[in-house]
């Protein structure tokens, strides 16, 4: 029988000080990350701003600086992003340009083969949102964030109780918020990819979760006199093999995603990977010990003094 | 054989052989004949993504419609009051629902009220009001009709533009009404979108109007009755457009909707491309007893206020067919019959929202997922063979089972795949892999406790039981929202993910299951390779 980790006894819950402050680091910069957004000072997607965007393919190396001078004496006023393979570089038309919707895949291509003759562009995409779509398309996300928060939460209290409900939500929205930094920090663009991305691991990090819940209250029912603190280690030590395996499966395939999938998945896989991990992290040292301190503050309050005392 | 064991593994099968039969369509292009009769058709479609094309999302300026028929309805009245002898100041659309006609008497209003009451009864009446010595009458359009209007502009725009499409030629394009006032197309493996847009964004209303002659274009100002419209000429060598302004009469002679046929030639003389059009019977008598009247004078061919030229009627042209020319290329003059054959829309519309992938990202994208893909599925597979051993490979048998149930089901609902479809597949592998790593960790457990293969089988299936139910249902959660929500690309994502769910849930519950029953069922077997 092949383990990675045969019977481990590690106190992961007398480690919660610690990893409450690494959560709260992270989410704080994921909250900063959504601040920005709505500030309008983060890397948006043009699905949210509005706007257009046109990738363009070069048969020979052009300059940054070049492709600036061309789009400026063509009086385009756009923002440039390299594109990591080929010769191929994104530009974002702000919404305020004056270009009709329809018409930048003809212009824009025309300014670089202006400014240098016989340069062959082709067109790879454009995708040119009017403002009404990007402004709808960021209710619908709200909407759709919330609802299927709000489906978990739902769910999760029915099968296990409240206090489990809160943990998970606690849990999913640290992961959610841990993708919110990961994006923030690499400076990658915000869209409806990643949105999709983030409600993919929001579904995905909970199977994690539910499966330390899952065994936490099995052992709850097993042993009612032990201590609180000792069951839920217990249980995380018992499970935490397969949590690191049925994460380990899904990670690999979403790596060869983000190594082979291409340029138009690979943030989105990106994304993905990160809430992978962090989907593994937050369910052994979030959720558990969310719901381990709302046990303890409920018996607390029940039966004040009977339960002895956990150590922090 | 294992109690029960025969039913499950005919279930199996029988989802095999469904998803063979239903995948057949998309595998073969070409379906033998006697197929096509009785067995399933629909395939897999590939989304714009990755095969490339343009998705459009067009909003029809449905004011413009209701302004467009108040006007007519001015025109109209004008006519009918000039016929009638009955003397007014102006007759004008004022509002966005409402036509007003000042007259000088008194009498002449409650006449031109009545006239209104009898031919316009669909509208209503505003009473009559005085000021300084005229008398104004009004019609409003009624708000129930306003939105009947509105709502036909729509149907007609949408089918405008279906013409259109067809003769340019797409094939299986997708064109649809979306909310109240708007229209999605879809345009896959299109070779010039630009060209595309271009044709179906253009309102197309072509007028007939007289040239306004002694005024001139720059001199400021311009009579009442007249306009100034521009003609754009490209030089075909510099590309350096001109414009040369025109000063027009408002009231246009002929419109559009009198054509019957329009059809690119080639002048013989100067091998240049122009369109014939052939006006109908209404149209040619029109035309014959406008070019009658106006010998010598110029008129002005306008195509959404742009002049495209304005010949010299040399004399009277019966018969009903005319030329438009103006410095055309062999696709623009295509393109404009197309619009003029089509129609003009009901209404202006506006291109709200244009995603178009070239045909060569598309291609790049979809070797690239599937290459990942393959690459993702040997990983998951190599790992849990190293890992469980026997056990592994009957978890990836499952894993196979599901990507072959998923791709048969995806092709029976014509289900549509895109790149983060794909993405979703490759995710799903792992996540199928997931839930037989669940069981067997249970039951390593139970095999440690000391129980034999056989029950700690049993066990490892019922307590896992549970907890892959709730993983799933979470996960369904949320995909289901993204499919709600989701648009394109997003939309096919959710597709995959919440079907691969499902199958997962039944693959890992029962389809490996059965193999591990068919070793164990004696119940004399010693050792489990896991």
């Amino acid at each position: 029988m092949m383990e990675f980790l045969g019977k481990t006894n590690i106190d992961f819950i007398g480690k919660r000080n610690i990893s409450f402050v690494i959560s709260a680091i992270i989410s704080i910069i994921g909250m900063i990350a959504i601040i920005q957004m709505s500030r309008g000072v983060a890397n948006m997607g043009i699905d949210f701003t509005g706007g257009t965007s046109v990738q363009l393919k070069f048969d020979k190396p052009l300059a940054m600086s070049d492709a600036r001078k061309a789009l400026h004496a063509a009086g385009i006023e756009a923002e440039l992003q390299e594109v990591k393979e080929g010769n191929k570089l994104l530009v974002k038309l702000p919404r305020k340009s004056a270009l009709a919707v329809g018409k930048a895949a003809e212009l824009v291509p025309a300014a670089f083969v202006k400014a240098q003759p016989g340069l062959q562009v082709t067109v790879d995409s454009t995708t040119e949102i009017g403002p009404s779509i990007g402004e709808k398309l960021r209710k619908d996300t709200i909407v759709a964030v919330a609802i299927s928060m709000l489906g978990i939460i739902c769910y999760i209290a029915w099968r296990f109780d409240f206090k489990f409900g809160v943990g998970a939500v606690v849990a999913t929205l640290h992961d959610v918020l841990a993708m919110f930094a990961a994006y923030y920090i690499t400076g990658r663009e915000f869209n409806l990819l990643f949105i999709t991305a983030v409600l993919t691991i929001a579904g995905y990090s909970l199977t994690d979760t539910v499966v330390v819940f899952d065994r936490i209250r099995e052992n709850l029912h097993k042993d009612l006199k032990g201590s609180l603190h000792k069951i839920f280690n217990n249980s995380i030590n018992e499970v935490l093999s397969r949590s690191i395996i049925t994460s380990l499966t899904t990670f690999l395939a979403a790596i060869s995603l983000f190594v082979w999938g291409g340029e138009v998945i690979h943030d989105f896989s990106f994304a993905l990977l990160v809430g992978i991990v962090v989907g593994v992290y937050s369910s052994v040292y979030v959720a558990s010990p969310v719901v381990l301190l709302l046990e303890q503050r409920a018996m607390n309050k029940g039966e004040s003094g009977a339960v002895q005392p956990v150590k922090a | 054989m294992p109690k029960g064991a025969g039913w499950r593994i005919a279930l199996i099968a029988a989802f095999v052989v469904l998803s063979c039969i239903y995948l057949v369509p998309t595998l073969s292009p070409n379906l033998p004949e006697w197929w096509k009769g009785m067995l399933p058709k629909d395939k897999i479609h590939l989304g714009l993504d990755l095969q490339g094309g343009t998705h459009l999302v067009l909003e029809v300026e449905t004011a413009k419609a209701v302004e467009g028929t108040l006007d007519l309805v001015a025109t109209d009245l004008e006519d009918t009051l000039n016929s009638k002898n009955l003397r007014f100041k102006r007759i004008s659309r004022t509002a966005s629902d409402k036509v007003s006609i000042v007259v000088y008497e008194k009498d002449t209003a409650t006449a031109v009220q009545k006239l209104i009451k009898d031919k316009y009864r669909d509208y209503e009446i505003i009473p009559t009001v005085e000021e300084g010595g005229m008398v104004g009458v009004a019609l409003r359009m009624k708000e129930q009709d306003i939105q009947d209007r509105k709502d036909k502009a729509v149907a007609q725009a949408l089918e405008t533009i279906r013409n259109r499409i067809d003769q340019f030629g797409v094939s299986e394009p997708v064109i649809a009404r979306q909310g109240i006032n708007q229209i999605v197309v879809q345009l896959p493996g299109i070779k010039d979108p630009q060209r595309a847009i271009d044709l179906i964004g253009r309102t197309a209303r072509l007028e007939f109007k007289m040239v306004k002659e002694g005024v001139s274009p720059t001199g400021g100002a311009v009579p009442e009755d007249s306009e100034v419209l521009y003609e754009k000429h490209t030089d075909p060598t510099t590309g350096a457009t001109t414009e040369m302004p025109l000063v027009v009469l408002k009231k246009a002679l002929i419109t559009g909707d009198l054509l019957t046929d329009a059809q690119v030639r080639i002048d013989s003389q100067f091998n240049q491309p122009y369109v014939g059009i052939e006006f109908n019977s209404l149209g040619a008598r029109l035309f014959d007893q406008i070019t009658a009247a106006n010998v010598n004078k110029r008129f002005a061919i306008v195509l959404d206020r742009n002049v495209y030229s304005a010949p010299v009627i040399r004399e009277r042209i019966s018969g009903g067919s005319a030329q438009i020319s103006g410095n055309f290329t062999e696709k623009t003059a295509s393109d404009l019959a197309i619009v003029l054959r089509a129609g003009a829309l009901p209404a202006p519309v506006k291109i709200i929202q244009n995603v178009t992938v070239g045909a060569s990202l598309g291609k790049d994208s979809i070797d690239k997922g599937l290459m990942a893909g393959g690459i993702g599925v040997a990983l998951v597979i190599v790992f849990m063979a190293i890992y469980y051993k026997l056990s592994g490979m009957v978890a990836n048998l499952g894993m196979v089972l599901n990507i072959l149930y998923l791709m048969g089901a995806m092709s029976a609902l014509g289900a549509t795949l895109t790149l983060p479809g794909i993405a979703a597949i490759v995710l799903l592998v792992g996540m199928s892999v997931d839930s037989n790593v669940i069981i067997f960790e249970r039951i390593r457990e139970e095999l440690h406790l000391g129980k034999s293969p056989k029950s700690a089988l049993e066990a490892g299936y019922d307590k896992a039981f549970l907890t892959i139910m709730d993983s799933h249902v979470t996960a369904l959660i949320t995909a289901a929202v993204l499919f709600q929500f989701g648009t394109g690309p997003v939309k096919g994502f959710a597709v995959s993910l919440s079907l691969g769910i499902m199958i997962n849930l039944f693959t890992s519950l029962m389809g490996t299951k059965v193999i591990f029953d068919l070793f164990l069922h004696k119940g004399n077997v010693k050792k489990m390779s896991i």
